[in-house]
């Protein structure tokens, strides 16, 4: 029978360990896991990539991930901290010791997209002749500078929805999807954090992630914090 | 000669929206536009997040974290509203079915170029967002901002000093002491704010400046 739910962080995250690729849904607070990315700061590994569309929120919630330097790489699309202070991540940039790859956002969901859905790279107009398309390849479409921009895959997807079944089917609730349906599609393990795993199939018409993206669901403890929106 | 407010800028650019036009709004100044809505029109506001008829800003009794735009502000949704995926908000974008974006600046450059995405902030890193999709992709981009930095250099310049967002892309722009499209040729001043003269106008901008021949004051109401 199949059956995605898993009652343990350490079965959803089987495998997840030193120099670990993970996407990371999330915008402006909606879906973001956060209870996957503490489990993920509760672990020690290392060298790890994250790619998610703001660094901001893993540090203000899960500081030790930066604050101890287990990050080599960030894909993102924003990267600058609030206020007047310097974050963690920050720091560790300006010494050289991260890479941050900044992208602009709709080229950051396509290249995702992309990853999943065995496109290996595509040309599009954004950014083109800007410096985030230097050392890339330009053509021209129809009269305007398109850039090449390659796929993204990952080891991982995490993910926070509504709703989902012990099929692997995921329903969001209002903004919750952004990056989610994206991120599942181009990784190898996809792991969704739920308020509901009941025992009840979604309805097939209200699936926002079809099943076969997804690996395992876990029936979170709601780590959600208060102030949600503004990290 | 009184120089727009900012909540002035935001209505005078509100009155531009055509009915039925489908309009994304930047963060800061451009947000403020959907409450100079003109009330005899139907307009839906586009959110890179995946909105389509962002309604007004939640109260506290309908805050929902599930909720948000793009500024991460907890929102309501309008009747006849869409979700989707960041996948499809920029299909749109992209693919030409966006009407207007309006959007921040540091910057516009005499031929349409936009720099607003890096403030080369030092101890900062960097913050790109959805402005690069937005510019290549909307079929009107506007920016509002102020026509002078806080120590009275011009924004409008024949070249971009900060990093660029787009080449080419802006139309429109809307200052607290002027609306100024770029045209073919370069800067063409449409309107002007009251007490202000073409040649005052002129020094606080570093192009050259051109003045429409159905050429107006820049009229709006006390806010």
């Amino acid at each position: 029978m199949i059956d995605k739910r898993v009652k343990s962080l350490e079965v959803a995250l089987d495998g997840f360990g030193d120099g670990s690729s993970v996407l990371v849904n999330g915008f402006g607070g909606a879906g973001v896991p956060f209870t996957l990315i503490k489990a993920i700061e509760n672990t020690s590994a290392k060298n790890l990539t994250l790619i998610l569309n703001s660094i901001r929120f893993v540090d203000g919630f899960a500081p030790q991930i930066f604050a101890a330097r287990r990050v080599s790489k960030v894909i993102c699309t924003a990267a600058r901290s609030r206020g007047h202070n310097t974050a963690n991540y920050e720091h560790q940039w300006l010494d050289g010791d991260l890479e941050i790859e900044m992208v602009p956002q709709g080229t950051f969901a396509e290249r995702i997209r992309a990853g999943g859905a065995g496109i290996p790279a595509f040309f599009t107009p954004t950014g083109a002749g800007t410096e985030l398309a230097d050392g890339k390849e330009t053509r021209d479409f129809n009269g305007k500078p398109c850039v090449l921009e390659q796929a993204i895959t990952a080891d991982f997807a995490i993910i926070r929805a509504a709703q989902a079944d012990r099929w692997g089917n995921v329903r969001f609730r209002g903004t919750q999807g952004n990056f989610g349906l994206a991120m599942a599609m181009a990784a190898k393990t996809t792991i969704v954090e739920t308020d509901d795993a009941g025992d009840k199939a979604i309805p097939p018409e209200d699936v926002h992630i079809p099943g076969i993206y997804v690996d395992h669901v876990f029936p979170h403890e709601d780590m959600r914090p208060a102030n949600a929106g503004g990290i | 000669m009184q120089p727009l407010t900012r909540h002035q800028i935001a209505w005078r650019a509100a009155q531009d929206l055509r009915e039925g036009s489908y309009v994304n709004l930047g963060l800061g100044l451009p947000v403020l536009v959907a409450n100079y809505k003109p009330a005899d029109r139907d307009l839906m506001f586009h959110s890179e997040n995946g909105i389509v008829g962002i309604g007004p800003i939640a109260g506290e009794i309908e805050e929902d974290p599930d909720f948000v735009d793009a500024g991460s502000q907890k929102i309501t949704l309008s009747e006849g509203a869409a979700l989707f995926d960041s996948t499809q908000a920029f299909a749109m974008i992209r693919g030409g079915h966006l009407d207007v974006t309006l959007l921040g600046g540091f910057e516009v450059s005499e031929t349409g170029d936009l720099a607003n995405w890096d403030a080369k902030m030092a101890h900062k890193g960097q913050l790109v967002g959805g402005a690069m999709d937005l510019v290549a992709g909307a079929k009107s981009v506007r920016v509002t901002m102020q026509h002078t930095t806080k120590t009275g250099e011009p924004r409008l310049v024949e070249k971009c000093s900060y990093p660029l967002t787009g080449i080419g892309t802006v139309n429109r722009i809307y200052t607290d002491l002027a609306v100024v499209d770029v045209a073919e040729n370069g800067f063409l001043v449409r309107e002007m704010i009251a007490g202000l003269t073409r040649e005052e106008l002129q020094a606080k901008s570093g192009a050259t400046l051109m003045f429409a021949e159905n050429f107006g004051t820049l009229d709006v109401p006390e806010l």
